[in-house]
């Protein structure tokens, strides 16, 4: 395979994500369902300088409507991750990429399928967490990169740092899942299927088929609206809007007026102009289908691994409350492991992992100071 | 390597702990104690504690450390999952010390409690003449915002183990920082026990 040399590369701004390629045909990439699929490609983003022993790199995962853009300017986490931030560049080379199934650089539904030259739309495969993780450790191979320091991502970044935990055990000297949870519950499942169901109510879906006509705004910009309905607390809301009115008149009976229907107007919106809806559909699905248990008992599931971990939670947190962060951490304890639980105090509701920034820095800066001694202990591969 | 004098127990601790042993630090503060026993008998070390800029602390200090209420229990932990579970400064302040003693004694094989004297002579004097609950070195809060819920005697302490079946293999008594050997339930203002079940 070949190799790329990032040791010496000067930090330039990326500002168009770089691509890695593969899975060509005849080799494509065999997915959980068992289907062959390829080619694939990876939309990734690298910030810092990887050092000689390439023992400082740390990959971050995103959530369902995330990027490889991290850091940087416009960055998802750029508050958190950055020279001298909470995961800071000048010590540590930051991989990003952009999850296989979605539509911001990586292959997915609005891609071009090489048989019909047309967008694949709902001939897509079916993709789980695991085939994200699965494509995100080509890339990794490709950077050459045998063990990351860490694995970070929250929600469904943290699904796919546990899919890590749990498929390449001996690639990560430590993970930290933040605001997630080992199994995707029946309330999960049901908002999803809600903004699922908004999208295909939607007549311009057209069974998928809408690239080239109108995009099925509508209905996508519905399912956003619940889902950040779901990413916020009681307390968040109350606060942010509390039963204010928007300053100019409503134009019609049912126009937006009071200011959290604005908000979510103008989130749902946006959210169109940059997300794809079919992606919306798929990754939603593969979240929906995650359940790292897999019928292992919780003692069982990370049995044999040596790393590090850091579980995070929010109190206010109500769609992946901390509970199930706790039951990741008493796993990772069952099976010997090192690990650490906050629960971090916060209004935010879910969104905590985004804006939490000085608590989640703190914690996470100084627990990947502590690895330093441990990660260079002999291992037992 | 902290500048600030050890405290005394903490050397008594590492006596009672053998090499290597696993410890649980039930309420650890900012894991002072552990990262000691690491450092002076290389055991391996799990906090639980409440506070959450406590917490922050642990993880700075590479320790692993739950953030969990002692009150709910234990459960995830198997009987005699740990060689030693620590109760300093903490068995007076949960809701109910019983139950919370006894999934110590279930999760470790042996247990380390350390506890204010409520009879120590200066709160005896301070209850007795002043007529005044007492605010002391070891129970230095006013009634209104004091952590600890519950106020024994090291007598009293010893009655409930009497009671409760729980052997105390060892003792350590002390004031300002030294050991007392005189009737430690007036001279002591704290009381340090090695528990274990009678078989």
């Amino acid at each position: 395979m070949e190799e790329q040399d990032f040791t010496n590369v000067k930090e330039t701004e990326n500002t168009q994500p770089q691509t890695y390629t593969f899975a060509q045909h005849p080799a494509e990439l065999i997915l959980e369902s068992g289907e062959k699929f390829g080619p694939i490609t990876l939309a990734y983003e690298t910030f810092g300088q990887l050092n000689k022993e390439k023992s400082n790199a740390i990959l971050i995962l995103h959530a369902l409507s995330g990027d490889s853009h991290v850091a940087g300017p416009g960055g998802w986490w750029e508050n958190f991750v950055g020279p001298g931030k909470g995961i800071d560049t000048d010590k540590y080379f930051v991989i990003c990429s952009n999850v296989l199934g979605g539509c911001r650089g990586s292959t997915g539904p609005s891609s071009i399928n090489p048989k019909t030259s047309k967008p694949y739309g709902i001939d897509f495969p079916i993709i789980t967490i695991g085939d994200m993780v699965n494509a995100q450790r080509r890339l990794i191979d490709y950077l050459g990169i045998e063990k990351l320091l860490s694995v970070v991502g929250g929600s469904m970044g943290g699904m796919q740092v546990l899919q890590w935990m749990v498929a390449c055990p001996d690639c990560i000297c430590s993970a930290i899942p933040i605001a997630t949870t080992m199994k995707h519950t029946p309330q999960q499942i049901a908002f999803n299927e809600v903004g699922r169901q908004a999208v295909m109510a939607d007549s311009n879906w057209r069974n998928g088929d809408y690239y080239g006509h109108c995009i099925p705004a509508k209905g996508l910009a519905i399912a956003r609206m619940i889902g950040h309905i779901t990413y916020m607390s009681d307390a968040s809301m109350a606060e942010k809007f509390g039963r204010k009115i928007k300053a100019e008149r409503a134009t019609s009976k049912f126009a937006a007026e009071f200011e959290v229907e604005g908000y979510l107007r103008y989130r749902g919106d946006n959210f169109v102009k940059r997300f794809d809806a079919n992606s919306y559909l798929y990754i939603t699905k593969a979240i929906d289908y995650f359940n790292i248990l897999n019928g292992n008992s919780l003692s069982d599931i990370f049995h044999g691994l040596r790393a590090k971990v850091l579980v995070i939670a929010f109190k206010s947190d109500w769609l992946y409350p901390a509970y199930q962060s706790l039951e990741i951490a008493k796993a990772c304890k069952l099976a010997g492991m090192d690990a650490s639980y906050c629960e971090v105090n916060s209004n935010y509701g879910h969104d905590a992992f985004l804006l939490e920034i000085e608590q989640e820095a703190h914690l996470i800066s100084n627990f990947l100071k502590s690895l330093n001694g441990n990660s260079k202990e002999p291992g037992k591969d | 390597m902290t500048q600030k004098a050890e405290k005394i127990e903490f050397g008594v601790f590492a006596d009672w702990i053998f090499d290597g042993a696993s410890v649980l630090d039930l309420g650890c503060g900012d894991g002072e104690l552990l990262s000691f026993l690491i450092r002076e008998k290389r055991v391996r070390a799990q906090g639980i504690e409440m506070n959450e800029k406590a917490i922050l602390n642990c993880v700075a200090g590479g320790l692993s450390v739950f953030q969990q209420d002692i009150d709910t229990g234990l459960s995830e932990y198997t009987d005699g999952s740990f060689d030693y579970v620590i109760l300093n400064q903490t068995l007076q302040q949960v809701k109910k010390p019983d139950p919370a003693l006894r999934e110590a004694l279930r999760v470790g094989k042996k247990t380390i409690v350390g506890i204010p004297n409520f009879a120590h002579y200066k709160a005896r004097v301070s209850i007795f003449f002043r007529g005044r609950v007492p605010v002391t070195a070891s129970l230095p809060y006013q009634w209104y915002d004091t952590p600890n819920l519950h106020f024994l005697s090291l007598n009293d302490f010893r009655d409930y183990c009497k009671n409760k079946d729980i052997q105390i293999e060892r003792s350590f008594f002390k004031s300002f920082n030294r050991q007392v050997h005189l009737l430690p339930n007036i001279f002591a203002e704290y009381g340090f026990f090695l528990l274990s079940k009678k078989r």
